[in-house]
This record gives C-alpha cells, structure tokens and sequence, in this order.
C-alpha cells in the first residue's frame, strides 16, 4: 500500500470472496422484489439509494402486504441498527478524510467493508492511503451487488411462483446468523425473536418485526446482565 | 407497490439507512458510544435476523387449515444444520431450497 493507487487494488483483492459469496443474495434480492409485485425500476432504484440487502428485502415483503409508510421506514431503521455500531468502529480510520467523502464511505458501508478494515488495520496507525483501500473494498461490493441485484430483477419476472423462490431470502439470512451468535446472551436473543416473531405476526400494520425485535434485544441485554452477576457471585464466593 | 407512494417510502428507507451508516462517522472524532446504546446495539442481529425468518419460514404457501409449513421448518432446520457444519451461504441455500423441492414433490405428509 505505498501508492492510493496499490491501496486501491488491495481493496478489490480484499473484497472479492465477499463479492463472489454476496452474488447469490444480491440476485435473490431482485428476484424476491419482482415477483413481490415490485415494478423492476423501483426494485433497481431501491437497491441504488437504500445499498442494503437484508433491509431491502424487509421493506419489499413490508410493502407487498401495503404495510403503511411509517413501519416500512421503522422497519428498515431496525433492520439496519447494527450499522450504528459499524460506523462507530471504522469512524477513527476515516479521521482525516474531508467531510463530503465521508457521507460517500457512509453509504458505502457494508459488513464487510467493517470487517476488513476492522480486522486488517490497527487504528492507531491508520495507513495513509486508507481512503483508496476503501474505495477498492466498497466499490467492488456496490458494483456487484446492483449487476447481481439486476441479474435477479430480470431472473425473477422468468421463474414461477411454485418455485417457491422467496424461501431463498430466510435461506440467506440462516447462513448470516450464526457468526452473530457469539455468547449464550446472544442465543438466548435469536430464541426469544424467533418465539416472539411467530406470536407477532397478528399485530395490526406489520409491526411484527419491530415488537419482536425490541423484546429480543431487552432478553439478551437482561440475560448478559444475569450471568455478569452470576459471574461476580461466583468470582465472591471463591 | 409502484407510483409516487412508493418512491417515496424508498427514499425515505434510503435517508434512515443513511443517518444509521453516517452516525459516527461524521461526528466528531474521539466520540464514544454511549454505554446503554452499546449494550442494546450488540444483541441487534442476534435479534432481528431470527425475527425476519421465522414468519418467512412458519406462515408462507400454507395449504388450507394449515397453521405452519412444516415443509419449510424441517428445510429450514436442515438448511442450519449445514449453515453450522459448513458456514457456507451457498450450502445453506443449496440445501434448503432442494429439501424444500423434494417435500412438495414427494409430498409424505
């Protein structure tokens, strides 16, 4: 990384098993918000101005049930919160950048580009052409997520309906929450949501997500709280 | 789920979505999180990924007087097993879309 030019190039080479392994979940994206009865130029335009898979996938099952404006933007707040703790870690390596790239590199932020600055830099000592290694790691990821996205919308006007396609979006999200379940607090989160989900869906406007959600965050908050105080009961006695 | 109403709402998603992302990055340098909003943050995907696939999973292409699919929780419930041994998306999905084709073939239950 002697060169913004270098740096760049690490970024793609970085980036690309992500990008190859996010092409499945990018084409299931469009493919679900067709054959939701999503017209293709909002499905493509909502992948352009939203650049979030899960999120978007939420607000297009959300607004094929005509679930009202304010718990499609709730929704999509929720499914997104995790990101608040993305731009908090990766916000010390972009310091020094002028504030307009910064609103870029924060519509850029994805999982991944978190994780690998997160893992490959220490941010104390910030390389200086951190700004081209970004560009590289989120410009590889935006440009195949949307040829992905648009290989689905198109994709999915083609497959029919007892194909049962849309199975594939739980399907993807499956395989993304198991590294999120790191501790016993986090388990006992992920069974409360999912109990409390399958209760939820009578609530009035879609608001399903939003209550099971909340419930599962105080019972991992709680649950860490318990064995934290288990842990010092144990640590007095001894 | 097209017109004016839904650009709107779009751009609306793509402007929270935005300020979550923008957060800390923008604010001054040095800015921590707050203690309470750090506890809550970490249990946010642990909470909400479950909550988006339980009703994908319990309550979708149910036959009459159904009340779950249960061909899609025994896919489903495959499909983790793979995502456990393997952690690979493409497993998963592999997995879970095949079971899920063979049951409605073969239809046993």
């Amino acid at each position: 990384m002697q060169t913004s030019r270098s740096a760049f190039n690490q970024g793609l080479r970085d980036q690309l098993p992500f990008v190859l392994g996010n092409v499945p979940f990018g084409m299931i994206t469009g493919a679900a918000a067709v054959s939701a009865g999503a017209d293709p130029w909002l499905a493509m335009g909502m992948s352009v101005i939203m650049f979030a898979g899960a999120a978007q996938l939420a607000a297009i099952s959300l607004l094929s049930q005509h679930a009202p404006a304010a718990i499609v933007v709730l929704t999509v707040l929720v499914v997104n919160l995790r990101m608040m703790m993305y731009s908090a870690a990766v916000a010390p390596y972009f310091r020094n950048t002028p504030t307009p790239r910064k609103w870029l590199f924060s519509y850029l932020l994805t999982d991944h580009a978190f994780a690998l600055l997160t893992t490959k830099f220490d941010k104390q000592h910030v390389p200086k052409h951190i700004d081209a290694y970004y560009f590289g790691v989120a410009g590889a990821m935006w440009c195949s997520w949307h040829v992905s996205v648009a290989i689905g919308v198109f994709a999915g006007t083609l497959v029919p309906a007892r194909w049962s396609l849309d199975f594939a979006i739980p399907l993807v999200f499956l395989s993304l929450v198991l590294p999120a379940l790191q501790t016993r607090s986090h388990w006992n989160a992920a069974i409360a949501a999912t109990i409390a989900a399958a209760f939820c869906t009578a609530l009035p406007l879609k608001l399903g997500l939003i209550a099971a959600a909340a419930a599962a965050i105080v019972v991992g908050v709680v649950s860490e709280r318990i064995s934290d105080a288990r842990a010092a009961a144990a640590g007095s006695r001894a | 789920m097209s017109g004016l109403d839904g650009w709107l709402t779009v751009i609306f998603c793509g402007l929270v979505t935005l300020a979550v992302r923008a957060s800390f990055i923008v604010m001054p340098p040095g800015t921590q999180v707050p203690v309470w909003l750090r506890s809550g943050l970490k249990y946010v995907a642990a909470a909400v990924l479950p909550a988006l696939i339980a009703p994908d999973v319990l309550f979708r292409e149910l036959a009459p007087g159904e009340i779950v699919n249960v061909y899609r929780i025994v896919a489903a419930l495959l499909a983790l097993l793979v995502a456990y041994k393997t952690r690979s998306t493409l497993g998963t999905l592999a997995t879970g879309m095949g079971v899920l084709w063979l049951l409605k073939w073969w239809g046993p239950f």
